[in-house]
């Protein structure tokens, strides 16, 4: 599984920086994210309900963020278990630079599933992701444009 | 005149009505009081260590009955899965077989082990109680190419190298010094593809424990119910075999992949002592693809020596096969006796030496699919001569003829174990070739490259060892059971016949040809005799149906208990007739006296030995009811030459077969329809190999042809209209002189599609399958 892309944010780097961090912003921005918690500075728990074609499952996810250069960017590590369904891990590489009136954020991932996710799901799951991507980011410009 | 309903008739199959209307009772038809439902939690991971396995939460769902883990059996001595035939490598060293636990205990080592199993009120239950259970697994590196399992990490800690055994079979130093005094060396690098083999229902198993007897019942999918008692009585350890009742009902195809004795049977019937209730499981198609025993998977270097006139002088051929995680059920046997002992084909090459190494991979296990080693050793043979026939710029039937073993020399014995008792090679290549229109070959080849087209024609001369076999040959060559069949043949007071035979069938028409052979021999109406399969409790024993052995082994056990009933008949009729057996002659359903006005119908008989008014009890025992365990002397060698012309779009890739002939010599056939219909199924297994089918793991042990969004069946419009035809040398050792059919479409089909797609594109080799991509790559010059 590969996935790449670059989203406009209408707000200050710091503003995205944190927002990004946020556990309450991250659950309401990420589509079926029914927890989010952070355990550590650097760790995440997170429960998602996804679907991949005909697989269904709640995910669980552990979360950590790695490499972080401040206000610049970090790498997360994922890796989720959702039962019978399988399991998925990656990396995620994201950087963030300030523009003249707002911050772009590119994103590089790559991971791999297993499982039903792959016996099923596999060449559905690049789809999937990209529309779970184009989702996030979505709702998360919402933050900033949608009381305007 | 009645219709011909005897040997030899098409007479249209007795058990269609009740499949065709859907009134066939398969494992999942059957419903117990009390039934729960299992399902069963799956590896996600190739290869892990199991570091504990959480069922808390799934304890606590609603409608969940109980939980299990690999722990629970083993508590309660249940056994590890055997391999049942023992291959030495050649140091003389037994094969390793690694533990082989139904539910994983230590670590998983293939996607889709069971490491779990939910008992739920409902299969939704069981299904949620089951993605509720999770396990902490220890990841580790999981070995999935089989060229280089050797070099790989080690798998099993029973298993240096992942290697099971090396084994080697013919004379190594006449096959090197036959190599000497070649003029032409052809060699080959094949790989024969993974296959899946997806009978249309999927297994399925519903066992069930009676407290007040101590006894279980096991309704399942088996090709052989009398097998999976003996294992799961004397290996697994579930119960003594007086105890344990096996019933497979109508079972809806098997290709070898219900032969064995798998985790989800063993576990059912475990369970349904521990929870007091009948437990069901109906394996949903997704877990057949993980967790059926796959087919194939060899990777193959051969090399043929000839003469400068193209006579073979020796052949030598080095595999490596894959066994997947796990020794399966008789994978031991598939890449060994039922291959390497297959490469004289049909030709007098008088020096071959065969090694293969038999290697562990985290996939599922691989055992016996329709052809078992026959099908991947045809593919080597007939690969082979092909090429060698091309770098000789010789016609490839031609090159065949000159090799083939004429019918004055046999029994041939063949330099890899076998003796062949009899075979007309050249008659099946004539008749093959008449059909085919083989002299017209080049001109359509010019018709169709002057439309942008590339045509192709290929052959495959295949020989098959069948009938599974004789118990002698196979226990000395590591067996683990007899390969015979019994039967029983039980007249009833108003001369109804009902025959129990340990042969079991799953799509074969078994119920329509033994009829016809036992109303043949017995002369009485085909609709009077029923045939009884598939039940533990019915039949004496039986080693089941695989390797192409109903009729020529088990039909000729029918025949033997017949012929008993013949003679009691004949005791009978002696004394009603007030006359010496020895004067009695039986024919067409009616007993004589030579020379004389007096006989009787077979119906009289029959009413007579139940009704022995005067008996003369010391000398006649009333009753006509016979049995007969039938060991066969040899195996039977079905043979034949397929003939494949193919069709290929350069600019799409798309192959289209145009014509694909096949002439097989089975022996003596009884119901000719039927088969056809065998011929016809065998030939689109082999295609489908060839053009379509694929079972592949990713690099990171995940199957990725994991449903049919993925992994390609042949369909309908994937095939010609099939040309069959048949030629008769009958067998010479058992009472019918039939050879058996199951397989030889599978075993032949695929050496002569291939053939025919590398004539077309000029190439020496092609992967299988030749699907349109690879196709297109090839025509596009790499």
């Amino acid at each position: 599984m590969e996935l790449q892309g670059e989203a406009d944010i209408p707000a200050p780097l710091e503003e995205v920086w944190n927002a990004l961090q946020d556990p309450d912003v991250l659950k309401e921005c990420i589509d079926g994210c029914q927890e989010m918690s952070r355990s550590t500075t650097t760790d995440y728990v997170a429960k998602i309900r996804a679907h991949v074609g005909p697989v269904r499952a709640n995910f669980s996810a552990n979360i950590r963020m790695v490499d972080v250069v401040e206000l610049s960017g970090y790498t997360l590590e994922v890796s989720a278990t959702g039962g019978a369904a399988g399991f998925g891990k990656g990396v995620a590489h994201i950087s963030l630079q300030e523009e003249e009136s707002s911050t772009k954020l590119s994103y590089e991932v790559s991971g791999i599933v297993g499982g039903k996710l792959a016996q099923i799901g596999s060449r559905l799951i690049n789809g999937v992701t990209n529309k779970m991507a184009a989702q996030f980011f979505e709702k998360f410009v919402d933050r900033w444009t949608a009381n305007e | 005149m009645a219709e011909h309903t005897g040997i030899g008739a098409s007479v249209k199959r007795k058990e269609d009505a009740r499949f065709i209307t859907g009134t066939g009772r398969y494992t999942d038809d059957i419903n117990l009081p009390g039934q729960t439902y299992c399902a069963f939690v799956r590896s996600p991971h190739p290869r892990a260590t199991i570091r504990s396995i959480d069922t808390s939460q799934a304890r606590e769902m609603n409608g969940v009955v109980d939980v299990f883990v690999g722990a629970d059996l083993a508590q309660d001595e249940i056994g590890d899965l055997p391999c049942g035939w023992l291959v030495k490598s050649k140091d003389g060293s037994d094969m390793i077989a690694p533990p082989h636990p139904p539910i994983a205990t230590q670590s998983v080592n293939y996607v889709g082990e069971p490491y779990a199993l939910v008992i739920g009120e409902t299969p939704e239950a069981a299904k949620s109680g089951a993605e509720a259970v999770s396990a902490d697994f220890e990841l580790q590196t999981a070995v999935m190419d089989v060229a280089t399992a050797t070099q790989s990490e080690q798998i099993h800690e029973s298993v240096p190298s992942n290697r099971s055994y090396d084994w080697e079979l013919g004379d190594r130093d006449a096959t090197d010094a036959a190599f000497e005094q070649a003029a032409h060396i052809a060699k080959i690098d094949i790989v024969n593809n993974r296959l899946i083999p997806n009978a249309i229902e999927p297994r399925a198993a519903l066992g069930s424990f009676d407290p007040a007897s101590e006894s279980y019942t096991l309704y399942t999918t088996s090709q052989n119910p009398h097998l999976e008692r003996l294992v799961l009585a004397a290996f697994v350890n579930v119960a003594p075999e007086a105890k344990l009742h096996v019933i497979s009902p109508d079972v809806g195809g098997g290709f070898g992949s219900k032969i064995f004795v798998y985790a989800e049977e063993t576990a059912v019937i475990w369970a349904s002592a521990r929870v007091g209730r009948p437990v069901k499981w109906t394996a949903e198609r997704s877990e057949s693809f993980l967790a059926d025993a796959h087919g194939r998977d060899h990777v193959t270097h051969a090399e043929l020596a000839l003469s400068e006139e193209g006579e073979f002088l020796g052949l030598r051929v080095q595999t490596i096969a894959n066994m997947g995680a796990y020794l399966s059920t008789f994978a031991s046997s598939v890449p060994t006796y039922l291959y390497g002992t297959l490469m004289a084909g049909q030709y007098k090459t008088p020096a071959i030496h065969v090694e293969v190494q038999a290697v562990f991979t985290n996939t599922a296990p691989v055992d016996a699919y329709r052809g078992a080693g026959r099908p991947e050793a045809t593919y080597v043979v007939e690969r082979i001569v092909e090429t060698a026939a091309r770098e000789l710029n010789m016609d490839p039937s031609e090159l065949r003829r000159r090799n083939f073993i004429r019918p004055d020399e046999f029994p041939y014995e063949t330099p890899v174990a076998l003796t062949y008792d009899t075979g007309n090679y050249e008659a099946s290549l004539d008749r093959a070739l008449d059909l085919a229109g083989y002299s017209g070959f080049a001109a359509r080849k010019a018709q169709s490259e002057a439309e942008g087209k590339r045509r192709g024609l290929g052959f495959s001369c295949y020989i098959e060892a069948c009938g599974l076999a004789p118990s002698q040959v196979a226990l000395s060559l590591g067996a683990g059971v007899g390969l015979f069949e019994s039967a029983e043949v039980r007249v009833d007071v108003t001369g109804s016949v009902t025959v129990m035979t340990g042969a079991h069938s799953h799509g074969q028409g078994h119920e329509t040809t033994f009829a016809q052979l036992v109303s043949d021999k017995l002369g009485i109406p085909f609709e009077n005799v029923s045939v009884v399969h598939g039940d533990t409790r019915r039949s004496d024993y039986g080693l089941g149906t695989y390797g192409s052995r109903s009729i020529a082994v088990g039909g000729s056990a029918i025949a033997t208990a017949t012929d008993k009933i013949i003679t009691k008949g004949k005791k009978i009729a002696a004394h009603m007739l007030q006359s010496e057996e020895e004067n009695v002659s039986f024919d067409d359903g009616i007993f004589t006296i030579p020379d004389s006005n007096e006989s009787l119908a077979f119906g009289e008989v029959a009413f007579s030995a139940y009704v022995p008014g005067n008996f003369p009890l010391d000398e006649l025992e009333p009753g006509l009811s016979e049995k007969a365990f039938y060991d066969p002397a040899n195996f039977t060698y079905p043979a034949g030459t397929h003939i494949c012309e193919v069709e290929i779009d350069p600019q799409t890739g798309c192959t289209e077969i145009v014509s694909f002939v096949a002439v097989d010599d089975f022996g003596n056939v009884i119901n000719p329809m039927i088969v056809e219909g065998q011929v016809h199924g065998g030939l689109a297994q082999g295609i489908g190999q060839a053009l379509l089918e694929h079972g592949i793991y990713d690099s990171d042990g995940q199957l990725v042809t994991g449903s049919y969004m993925d992994y390609t069946m042949p369909r309908a419009d994937d095939l010609p209209d099939f040309t069959v035809d048949t030629t008769v040398t009958p067998c010479t050792h058992n009472p019918l002189g039939v050879k058996g059919c199951g397989e030889a479409g599978a075993i032949g089909a695929t050496a002569a599609v291939m053939n025919a797609m590398t004539d077309a594109l000029g190439v020496k080799n092609l992967a299988m399958p030749a699907n349109p991509e690879t196709v297109w790559r090839a025509a596009q010059g790499g």
